[in-house]
């Protein structure tokens, strides 16, 4: 499906080429989107969003395209941020992800066609565009998890046999680790993470060229356009003072899983990871339920008066009910309105191989995925 | 005896206190130049009183932040961050409103220094890079300079080094150091350094001014800053972090609610003529904001009171056709526009006088005040009190609710949600006495990995660090009492690294 004919702004490239430019205008849609798909994950937007700002108002606007309009040929380069959320508000990334870029593509002496997201769900999404602005590459309208997931391994790309090596780990004062070679992806996830810890967490990865066949069957495709369609919703919504929740419901098919207001949070972390639960009493015609869920980073399963009703690898997402805000697992708290919102995960990570890297046993839950509806 | 002062938009109110006992309370219109409504308060205040029996002299005012409203008067500042070859994607002032980044000069440097997270230096300091730097400062005559460190909450002495430095090389100019004052999070960090830098000479003439204030009335008292966390800051620590007194005002007036209520967990309503702010006291001060507020249109990530204010006020305009409260607020013309002092204006103390909340007589008017009307009206300024309520709680367990401010009468005494409703006596005052009664505090934030450390040495060794600050900041050493330790693991990283929060208070020296 080619969604981006929709989106204000798109012309053609090089004579045949349909590609949207991506503004700064388009920057506030995507961010808002981002968060709702980043499922309580995904860290703080702010800066994420200013960086693509600046680039984008020094270098001009980054192209994006859909996976039909590349060429049989091209090589497609993921690039991600890798590092810790709460460092990176006081070491702000640079232009790590450019670094990367070209470290992997000296490395294995094949050039970059275009650049793939690694994750579309919170600031990560926006990465991309960095290495876009500064190198002129177009960006793919797709990435590799359409949500958020906390580790490296976690991609579409890996489950369906896309390589995962070489990838090349950059800091901001010029210092490269290149991995020629790992048995999994969850090795890559730890051997990159030993690097970056080192570098200070706030480093950014590049993995080695997938070719347009392999975007096309491992990629989970039209993800960024849809983070600028549900964000619009939202926005427009404000603007006419209408329900963003329908908003957001029109722009990606989901269901409303529940509407209420937050009694309680726990909180606890362990071995790393923000884990907790947080309780929403209901409103409205949920009046009288209640809905739990639990989190790891990322929101993981949403019980229903103890029923589990919605879990990974589907998106349980929370916004705000007046204004359709995302609210990322540390901005919860007591008394907020929210509207918990589930959508069907991509069917990448339905299937056995999928739900072996991230269903709910892969999070420890002794629990069989069971999808929210049957497609 | 001590003098408490709220110089707010609307109104200077001003309380004369003895210990704990209220001798007098005054009301005056806020004037243009704030020194002569001070000096008039001041004066009906102290009237029949020793003024040498007058210890201190305790200041909340709005007068920083409309300095940075107006651009008036604010310093030009130069901006170094210590950061290469990190953190220079964003340089400083990157999303600032463009006629404040000009007001104030837009010089940003960016040279080696600062650390990460863990500690290890980014890049030693450069002091021949410094020297350059200097000159520029001397030629283009700025008189401030902001320093911000990365990861200097974690480690300040490259931004103590390069202050030395500056201190030494240009003895003329200002010199603010973003350690002091804001946490973890380097734009909001930096922004409120800068804030604070421009504000220097704002800050010495607003202290001069209330100087000259009590001057010309014999005053000898000491003069102290109501700060945004309800603490006071003395004359010396205020020049130097004047931003510290932003947003002062909802502060002193739940600090105030607390003391006349004798509460200290609970929710203040503050209801004036056009707003109504209510927040959360916990252990007796105000709880923090826990996302980046807006000053400005800066972004800062300072401490500052959680607070939700809605449009709603004893002068709230009302019209029971569409049945609307509000936003339009007669405001201070209260007592000649509203309908039951013979006015021409249907306000929300109409209504609350019109269900009997309070007494009229004047009847002819009450005639004309549908009772079935004016129960939905009261009805709808219920709900949205409860809501705002409801907001500010951590749990549903039913909590007091502390009402305060000329316009409370227009609130019912059945709220949802609350254990017990009071009003105490001289809640229209409660800013000024809570000015009046703050506090001295120290506030420390730092990271520690606690693997290496260990849990209990790294809370002894902020909270030693937080009665520091407090006994430096001119709190008597053995009333100082640790009030808050607040720790946040931070997520992905090893050695448990967590961040570690902790505030001390304790009473005035000079009381």
């Amino acid at each position: 499906m080619f969604r981006i004919k929709g989106v204000n702004g798109y012309i053609e490239w090089k004579g045949d080429v349909l590609v949207w430019l991506l503004t700064e205008e388009h920057l506030e849609s995507i961010s808002i989107g981002a968060g709702i798909l980043g499922t309580g994950g995904g860290g703080n937007p702010y800066i994420g969003r200013l960086r693509a700002r600046e680039l984008i108002r020094k270098h001009g606007p980054v192209k994006i395209l859909d996976v039909a309009e590349l060429p049989a040929e091209s090589q497609i380069i993921c690039v991600g941020g890798i590092g810790a959320p709460t460092v990176g508000i006081e070491k702000v990334r640079d232009l790590q992800s450019f670094s990367a870029l070209r470290a992997i593509e000296e490395f294995t002496g094949k050039k970059a066609t275009a650049l793939i997201s690694n994750e579309i769900g919170g600031s990560n999404s926006l990465e991309p565009l960095i290495a876009a602005s500064l190198s002129g590459l177009p960006v793919v309208d797709a990435d590799g998890m359409g949500r958020a997931f906390p580790e490296f391994q976690m991609k579409t790309f890996f489950v369906h046999g896309a390589s995962y090596y070489p990838l090349a780990v950059c800091d901001e004062k010029g210092n490269t680790v290149v991995i020629p070679e790992v048995t999994s992806p969850k090795w890559a996830e730890r051997l990159a993470r030993a690097a970056t810890i080192q570098m200070g967490c706030v480093a950014c990865y590049a993995v080695t060229p997938m070719s347009v066949t392999q975007v096309k069957e491992t990629a989970v495709l039209s993800t960024l356009s849809l983070a600028y369609y549900i964000g619009q919703a939202v926005l427009q919504a404000r603007d006419k003072q209408e329900d963003p929740i329908k908003g957001i419901l029109n722009a990606h098919p989901g269901q409303v899983l529940f509407t209420g207001k937050i009694t309680d949070v726990a909180r606890r972390t362990s071995e790393g990871w923000a884990r907790g639960s947080v309780v929403i009493e209901g409103l409205d015609s949920f009046s009288g339920s209640e809905m739990k869920i639990d989190f790891q980073n990322e929101n993981l399963i949403a019980y229903l008066d103890e029923d589990p009703v919605c879990m990974v690898p589907d998106l349980i997402c929370l916004v705000e009910t007046d204004r359709g805000e995302p609210i990322t697992t540390e901005l919860l708290r007591y008394g907020f309105r929210v509207t918990v919102l589930g959508f069907l995960a991509p069917h990448l990570w339905t299937g056995e191989k999928g739900l072996a890297v991230v269903g709910p046993r892969a999070f420890g839950y002794e629990l069989d995925y069971s999808p929210l509806w049957k497609e | 005896m001590f003098v408490g002062l709220d110089v707010g938009g609307t109104n200077t109110d001003a309380v004369l206190m003895d210990g704990a006992k209220l001798l007098n309370k005054i009301k005056v219109s806020t004037t243009p130049d704030v020194t002569s409504g001070i000096v008039s308060a001041l004066e009906q205040l102290l009237v029949g009183t020793d003024v040498n029996s007058v210890s201190s002299v305790m200041l909340g005012t709005t007068h920083f932040t409309n300095a940075l409203l107006e651009q008036k008067g604010l310093s030009p500042t130069a901006v170094i961050r210590l950061c290469m070859p990190a953190t220079q994607l964003l340089p400083p002032l990157v999303d600032w409103p463009i006629d404040l980044k000009s007001a104030i000069g837009g010089v940003t440097y960016m040279v080696s220094g600062g650390h990460e997270f863990d500690g290890r230096e980014i890049s030693p300091l450069d002091f021949s890079e410094l020297k350059r730097v200097v000159s520029d400062i001397k030629k283009q005559g700025i008189g401030s300079v902001a320093v911000t460190g990365v990861f200097s909450p974690v480690d300040p002495i490259h931004e103590q080094r390069v202050g030395d430095f500056f201190r030494e090389e240009l003895p003329h100019v200002d010199v603010t150091l973003s350690h002091e004052n804001g946490r973890v999070g380097i734009l909001e960090r930096e922004n409120a350094a800068v804030l604070n830098a421009c504000l220097r000479s704002v800050g010495r003439q607003s202290v001069k001014s209330i100087k000259e204030a009590m001057f010309l009335l014999g005053l000898k008292a000491d003069l102290y800053l109501s700060q945004n966390d309800g603490t006071l800051m003395d004359e010396a620590f205020a020049l130097r972090l004047p931003v510290l007194a932003i947003s002062s005002g909802p502060t002193n007036s739940m600090r105030g609610a607390a003391y006349l209520s004798q509460q200290t967990d609970c929710i203040v309503v503050d209801v004036g003529g056009t707003t109504t702010d209510v927040g959360a006291l916990v252990n007796g001060f105000p709880r923090e904001a826990s996302v980046a507020v807006n000053i400005a249109g800066v972004r800062t990530n300072f401490r500052m009171p959680d607070v939700q204010s809605i449009a709603l006020g004893g002068g709230s305009i009302v019209d029971l056709e569409e049945m609307t409260i509000g936003p339009e607020s007669v405001a201070f013309e209260l007592k000649a526009r509203a309908l039951i002092f013979g006015g021409d204006t249907m306000t929300t103390t109409d209504i609350a006088a019109g269900a009997g909340l309070i007494s009229s007589e004047n009847s002819n008017v009450m005639s004309r005040i549908d009772p079935d009307l004016c129960e939905k009206c009261l009805g709808l300024i219920k709900h949205d009190i409860e809501e705002l309520i409801d907001r500010m709680k951590l749990n549903p367990e039913p909590v007091p609710i502390v009402l305060v401010g000329g316009g409370n009468v227009i609130v019912p005494q059945d709220l949802k949600g609350a254990s017990e409703v009071s009003r105490p006596e001289h809640g229209e005052v409660a800013n000024a006495i809570g000015a009046a009664i703050a506090q001295i505090g120290g506030q420390v934030e730092k990271v520690f990995a606690l693997e290496k450390i260990g849990r209990d040495q790294a809370v002894e060794e902020i909270k030693l660090e937080a009665t520091k600050r407090a006994v430096s900041a001119g709190a008597q050493i053995d009333t100082v009492e640790v009030v808050e330790v607040d720790e946040i693991p931070l997520t992905y990283l090893p050695g448990n690294v967590t961040l570690i929060r902790a505030k001390a208070v304790g009473d005035l020296d000079s009381l």
